[in-house]
């Protein structure tokens, strides 16, 4: 049974074009992926993210369990503060990447839609200390909020000073006067917001988001440029880049992995492999000349096959075929050339960084 | 909805094919490129190249998605439209018009009452 988001009836009016996404019926895209990807790089637009789940931990020990269940280090996560980590199995495949939001009487943990029964079980599943576990994903619905122009929308509906909330903090408050968590977060490079509120308001917050945005043209998007917004920031995304087969080091996660500040389920492995050395390492790429990379497709360099795309598409921004995917050391090196094996193969090179690299994100 | 246009025929592969004289002008239907959506590259037959109908001849890539691109008829590409390979946009501003693709000059005529008329190819695409 494929679940809809309170927005499914509004995104058929709008003409949202509807797909299955992670178990949801959801808009992959209204106006067309390449003008809605250029709204969020420069005006504002408003993703429906409510199918992203969300599992609270409350008791004493939140801090310590998720010390525990995720690589990040929360020991120095102040109130309200927000971390970007992973959870992994006990070989080091990673379960999940997720936000960990330390909020004042719980740690909010924000999964993503494919993984939500998964993540719930695991987390179950390796319970201790003193905590208790709620998956609230039913009843939350989520919005994000993303571009230059973000800011200036979302300041007409808080009494609170926009600009004192800072990239990766979360503030519980009230907009206009539907009590809502809003975070300074996002997956797209621009400045933006996301916004955790109520199932129940949470059409009536689109409402508001939309009359605040209309002076600057705000428009909804739908998931196909949510993928390439992230794509151009080589942002992971689980179930292409990431998965049970890969680890974060690999993955170039290694900023999320802290070692040293106390045990994580996968720990162990995930040492050795460091020890051992990382065998293969996660790369972007740029298509030299005509053609965009696939999914699934193999990468050769002279002597044969090295590795395999994991995201590819056309980038709206730089114009031109880009990838991503995991190639063998020594290959991964920025300059290096490879071939990526469509039906006619392709030429490209190894690059360094995000993309795009334009983004308002502060 | 999807437009259909008259005057024209259509194939399984989701193209039209206009017959002009012993030529036929083939491009993509506004069903296809609306399913494609955000077409950003065209990659078409060469000049010359004698193709067979239901042959894969080029690749038409959307940001999400490739597809093939097929001859209708039995014939030789005389001409491909360069604009739609420099702006491959146009293929979702005017699939019927400006958008289209390239042109065969065809082998045998009577080949063409093999293709589907406007009536068929709704039929077609109410089955998606």
């Amino acid at each position: 049974m494929l679940k809809k988001t309170p927005f499914y009836e509004m995104h058929v009016k709008n003409g949202g074009k509807i797909v299955e996404f992670a178990g949801f019926l959801m808009p992959v895209q209204f106006e067309g992926i390449i003008p809605e990807h250029r709204t969020v790089r420069t005006g504002v637009g408003v993703f429906d993210v409510s199918h992203m789940g969300e599992i609270e931990i409350l008791g004493k020990d939140r801090l310590k369990f998720v010390n525990y269940l995720t690589t990040n280090d929360t020991s120095k996560l102040e109130l309200n503060q927000i971390q970007y980590s992973t959870m992994l199995y006990s070989d080091a495949g990673i379960v999940d990447d997720l936000l960990v939001y330390n909020l004042k009487d719980r740690i909010l943990l924000v999964v993503n839609a494919a993984n939500i029964d998964k993540d719930y079980q695991w987390i179950v599943d390796n319970k201790k200390y003193d905590i208790d576990i709620k998956n609230i994903s039913d009843d939350i619905g989520q919005l994000a909020i993303q571009g230059p122009k973000a800011e200036s929308v979302m300041q007409k509906l808080f009494d609170l000073d926009l600009s004192t909330l800072r990239y990766y903090w979360a503030t519980e408050v009230k907009m206009k006067d539907i009590p809502v968590l809003l975070s300074r977060t996002g997956y797209t490079g621009e400045d933006g917001f996301e916004v955790y509120v109520d199932k129940k308001y949470v059409v009536q917050c689109w409402q508001m988001i939309f009359d605040a945005g209309a002076e600057h043209n705000i428009k909804p998007i739908g998931l196909g440029a949510r993928d390439t917004l992230r794509f151009e920031m080589r942002y992971c995304l689980y179930g292409n880049d990431i998965d049970k087969t890969t680890n974060p080091l690999e993955a170039g996660l290694g900023w999320v992995v802290k070692f040293d500040t106390g045990d994580f389920i996968g720990r162990d492995s995930l040492l050795k492999i460091k020890e051992a050395g990382i065998k293969r390492k996660l790369i972007g790429f740029e298509v030299i000349g005509k053609g965009i990379p696939r999914p699934h497709q193999e990468i050769h360099a002279e002597d044969g096959k090295i590795g395999f795309v994991t995201s590819g598409t056309f980038s709206p921004s730089m114009k031109k075929g880009m990838g991503i995917g995991y190639v063998e050391k020594p290959h991964n090196k920025v300059g290096t050339r490879i071939k990526v094996i469509g039906k006619t193969p392709v030429d490209a090179e190894i690059i360094k960084g995000p993309f795009y690299k334009q983004g308002s994100r502060q | 909805m999807a437009n259909i246009i008259e005057g024209v025929k259509y194939t399984k592969e989701h193209e039209w094919v206009k017959i002009e004289g012993d030529t036929a002008l083939e491009g993509l239907t506004d069903y296809a490129q609306s399913e494609l959506s955000d077409i950003v590259m065209v990659e078409p037959p060469e000049v010359g190249r004698k193709v067979k109908a239901g042959e894969p001849i080029g690749t038409i890539e959307a940001v999400k998605a490739v597809n093939d691109l097929y001859a209708g008829l039995n014939g030789e590409i005389i001409e491909i439209n360069e604009k739609v390979v420099s702006d491959p946009s146009i293929i979702n501003k005017d699939p019927y018009g400006e958008g289209w693709l390239f042109k065969i000059k065809v082998d045998d005529l009577k080949q063409v009452e093999t293709l589907l008329t406007p009536e068929q190819y709704k039929e077609l695409i109410a089955e998606h």
